[in-house]
């Protein structure tokens, strides 16, 4: 009786542990660089995935892009437009920048400035990406840009370029969905 | 006892696989290792055009899409150099092509590419793909995006799709030479263990219908 009380009690922790909210934000950052005021949090892979795979309400837009990709620069107004449209729910923009780590503050911090991007932008610096690629989802090739809309319970990969309206007609799709 | 709190356990980690996925991605076309590639007529910054059938010599071919705009071809520039340098004596040289349409971004434009080679000194043929007509037969989707292909009875087979190694950004951190590996086991008649790889890329530039 006794060890059935034990295991009781460890069933009980158990599933506590599962329901406690996780790390909440994210000070998981590998390290932040920093131009002036602005500072950018740079992410290894792992990191990356804790920071989007976070098991709350909200949905998040991760979009991969580089300050020297047109059709990503071309793209990016949707994404932060979407955030200011929804910004009553439960929505996080994140953009995940893949400039080379050395160009953050040359070209990716001023050009966070001159756009007045609002959005957070962090910076993706993950070795073996024929590793992390597949990770992100199988069907990516690795061009950009790419863009991943998740929340706990759905996850939509898709390897194009957005308008406003097909980025807001697969969010709210995906937000609709059980 | 035991079984319930496996049991328990087991619930919860299948809620969190069965998350739903759902992938909007294009149906992938082109090239599987296998395949057999045509061969094609694209117009080199000499102004000659260029065929695989021309190479009598050759064992097979290094097919990479590439540009001039592309900070990840830019930074693999060197490297091809170096790949042509030491496969073409054995056997298998190198034929880039630059798959954009230059509508989309005039740095790729023909002239440009007459330029991007003449200032790099490419050792190897920088083949125009006029009306985009070759890349997607391929299935190429970014620059750079390698296809090594051995010559066999039937055409060029593929043998080997993806990255030149796992660094594109920083030559510094390469571990794994994924092409040169390859193209080690063709020429030595072994088998090829990595056959596909993925990096990150510039997607390939298509005017928009």
């Amino acid at each position: 009786m006794h060890t059935m009380k034990t295991q009781l009690l460890f069933i009980f922790l158990l599933s506590l542990a599962f329901l406690l909210p996780q790390k909440t934000n994210a000070q998981v950052a590998k390290k932040i660089l920093a131009a002036g005021d602005k500072k950018i949090a740079i992410y290894d892979f792992n990191n990356f995935e804790k920071r989007v795979n976070q098991k709350n309400d909200t949905t998040y837009i991760v979009n991969f892009w580089a300050t020297w990709c047109i059709p990503c620069v071309q793209e990016l107004p949707y994404f932060e437009q979407l955030q200011e449209k929804y910004k009553s729910e439960k929505i996080k923009v994140i953009l995940v920048s893949l400039d080379f780590p050395k160009q953050v503050e040359k070209s990716l911090i001023p050009f966070i400035k001159k756009k007045k991007l609002t959005s957070e932008v962090i910076l993706l610096d993950a070795k073996n990406p024929n590793a992390w690629i597949n990770k992100v989802d199988p069907s990516w090739s690795g061009a950009l840009p790419a863009t991943l809309i998740l929340n706990k319970k759905h996850r939509y990969f898709f390897e194009k370029s957005f308008n406003f309206e097909e980025l807001e007609n697969e969010y709210l799709e995906l937000t609709k969905r059980d | 006892m035991r079984y319930l709190l496996l049991l328990i356990a087991t619930l919860f980690i299948t809620n969190g696989d069965a998350l739903a996925q759902k992938n909007k991605k294009r149906k992938k076309t082109g090239y599987k290792i296998g395949s057999i590639a045509t061969d094609f007529s694209l117009k080199n910054v000499d102004g000659k055009m260029v065929s695989m059938k021309d190479y009598d010599e050759a064992k097979g071919f290094i097919i990479c899409f590439t540009c001039n705009h592309c900070p990840f071809s830019i930074a693999n520039e060197s490297r091809l150099i170096y790949i042509d340098g030491k496969y073409k004596k054995l056997g298998y040289p190198l034929i880039a092509i630059n798959p954009n349409d230059p509508a989309v971004n005039e740095d790729d434009s023909y002239e440009k590419m007459i330029e991007r080679a003449n200032e790099k000194g490419f050792t190897f043929p920088y083949l125009f793909d006029e009306g985009q007509k070759i890349f997607p037969q391929y299935g190429a989707t970014k620059t750079p995006h390698i296809y090594l292909l051995q010559k066999t009875k039937k055409g060029p087979q593929v043998k080997y799709i993806g990255s030149i190694d796992n660094s594109a950004r920083d030559i510094e951190e390469v571990t794994e030479r994924y092409l040169e590996d390859a193209l080690d086991a063709l020429i030595k008649g072994g088998k090829i263990k990595i056959t596909e790889t993925k990096a990150i890329g510039c997607s390939i530039k298509v005017q928009k219908p």
